[in-house]
């Protein structure tokens, strides 16, 4: 059964320029790692999308994410927790101290040995700077954090790092995505790589990109973490999911990441 | 070649008359190319509840990746081949097969195998996310299969 999907990209032609300004890449060629994998290019899942939903995510007044945006503003500056400390207090101008940060992310923290996801690395920051709760990992309040960070990287291609003190993650990471879970056997890559611009029942199948996260969704009125995205299709395979913020979606966050660099970060987009 | 007495014996032991004529996901003989002779359910399929299964989002949902010209379900996929005429492609016997376990005709097929239970990857407990309790029961009873396959049969153009 021969399936183009390169051809089926809805829009492969149309071009996302943020705010009639900032032109976006949608489409590029596949980074190297991908070779074996057939996929010659990537799409954004903006080229997935239709009319509406394209066009709010063109336009920061209508981008309905802003709201999110702006409440985490305000969180920047917040003074919480026991150390009396605020994230401007240590970062300053949020436009000036996360412009790329979320490129790059997930990504190792040499101190820590260990990889963080910018989620994970929100949480580190309040819970052993601040002395503050951690956000709950895929709530309001992280994504609409996440939201900000992610603003300031728009435009900027996605650049995670696979190799070093990572390769062994990544290369679990990659192992998960080709793992057929649950009673209907599928993988990430049944859906996301084999099937990508064919439909399954009402739905559009994109390459499943995590440049766009958080996303709005329209339908939930609400951002969605990119963990908690991973957990509803592991779900619809009627397969046990993983937990967010476990080891192993970490991983799968930092190879689904790295089938993006070469992309735009374009968070938040807009999704139905 | 049932015995009245192992019949009988069956009643007792599942209360139920279904279950001594059903086979189990487990003991179905697939063929050296994955048909299967025998009726899974030991009664003839019904066509008309053989589509409503496969229109049905939940059930089988056969229309979430195959296009079926005489279907009015809304949104049918394209993840696999239109269904059209695939009665006149397969016999009733391979198409039991295909249902069944696709994967027995189609090596690594996405398509799911609706009459198996066992040999999953993390499998839950329907669509909720969590383990399985206990034994999975089949995507599809074998019944349902069997009405499924009477549809299919239908298609021969
Ligand atoms: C008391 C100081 C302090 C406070 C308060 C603080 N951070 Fe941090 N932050 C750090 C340090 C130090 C690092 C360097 C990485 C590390 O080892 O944790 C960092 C790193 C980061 C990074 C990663 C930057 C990169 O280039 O990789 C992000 C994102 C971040 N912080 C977000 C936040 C947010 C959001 C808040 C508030 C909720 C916050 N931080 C509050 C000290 C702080
Ligand atoms: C049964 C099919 C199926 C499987 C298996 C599947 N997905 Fe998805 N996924 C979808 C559908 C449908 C959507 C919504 C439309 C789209 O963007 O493709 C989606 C959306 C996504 C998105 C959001 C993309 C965007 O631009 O908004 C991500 C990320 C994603 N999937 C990742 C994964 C990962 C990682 C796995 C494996 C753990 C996976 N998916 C497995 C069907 C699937
Ligand atoms: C997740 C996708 C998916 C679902 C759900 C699915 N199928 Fe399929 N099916 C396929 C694919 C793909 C093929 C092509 C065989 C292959 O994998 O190479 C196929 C092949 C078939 C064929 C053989 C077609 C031919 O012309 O040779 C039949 C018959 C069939 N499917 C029936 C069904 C029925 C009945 C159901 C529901 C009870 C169903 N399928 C559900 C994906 C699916």
């Amino acid at each position: 059964l021969a399936m183009s999907g390169a051809a089926a990209a809805q829009d492969a032609e149309a071009r996302l320029v943020l705010n009639e300004e900032t032109p976006m890449v949608t489409v590029a060629d596949a980074p190297e790692h991908m070779a074996d994998t057939g996929i010659r290019t990537i799409y954004s899942g903006w080229a997935f999308r239709t009319g509406t939903t394209q066009e709010l995510q063109a336009d920061d007044f209508i981008n309905p994410a802003f709201l999110a945006v702006d409440e985490a503003i305000v969180a920047w500056d917040e003074v919480d927790g026991t150390a009396g400390e605020s994230c401007a207090n240590c970062h300053g101008d949020v436009e000036e101290s996360m412009a790329g940060v979320r490129a790059v992310y997930p990504r190792w923290n040499e101190e820590a040995g260990e990889l963080r996801t910018l989620a994970a690395q929100i949480n580190n920051c309040r819970t052993e700077q601040m002395g503050a709760e951690p956000y709950k990992y895929d709530g309001s309040e992280m994504t609409a954090m996440e939201a900000l960070i992610s603003v300031q990287s728009r435009g900027m291609p996605v650049n995670v790092a696979i190799d070093g003190p990572v390769a062994d993650i990544w290369e679990q990471g990659r192992e998960m995505y080709y793992t057929r879970f649950g009673q209907l056997e599928l993988s990430c890559a049944n859906c996301h790589e084999q099937n990508y611009g064919n439909y399954i029942r009402a739905d559009h199948l994109s390459q499943g990109q995590i440049n766009g996260f958080p996303t709005y969704r329209l339908k939930q009125n609400a951002l969605i973490q990119t963990q908690n995205r991973f957990r509803g299709c592991i779900r619809d395979t009627r397969a046990e999911t993983y937990a967010v913020g476990s080891p192993e979606f970490d991983a799968l966050e930092l190879y689904v990441a790295s089938r993006g660099n070469g992309l735009s970060v374009e968070g938040p987009a807009v999704r139905p | 070649m049932r015995h009245p007495a192992i019949l009988a014996a069956g009643v007792a032991v599942f209360g139920t008359i279904v279950a001594a004529d059903v086979v189990a996901p487990s003991s179905v003989v697939f063929g050296d190319y994955g048909a299967v002779e025998m009726s899974l359910s030991g009664q003839p399929g019904d066509p008309v509840s053989g589509l409503a299964v496969m229109e049905t989002k939940g059930s089988g949902n056969c229309v979430a990746c195959h296009q079926i010209s005489t279907s009015e379900a809304a949104f049918q996929g394209n993840v696999g081949p239109p269904l059209d005429g695939v009665g006149g492609r397969w016999s009733t016997e391979e198409l039991r097969g295909i249902v069944a376990n696709a994967k027995m005709v189609f090596p690594d097929s996405v398509m799911p195998s609706f009459y198996r239970v066992d040999g999953y990857t993390r499998p839950g407990d329907a669509f909720t996310g969590k383990a399985a309790a206990g034994e999975l029961d089949p995507l599809l009873t074998a019944q349902q299969i069997e009405d499924v396959v009477a549809y299919l049969a239908t298609l021969t153009d």
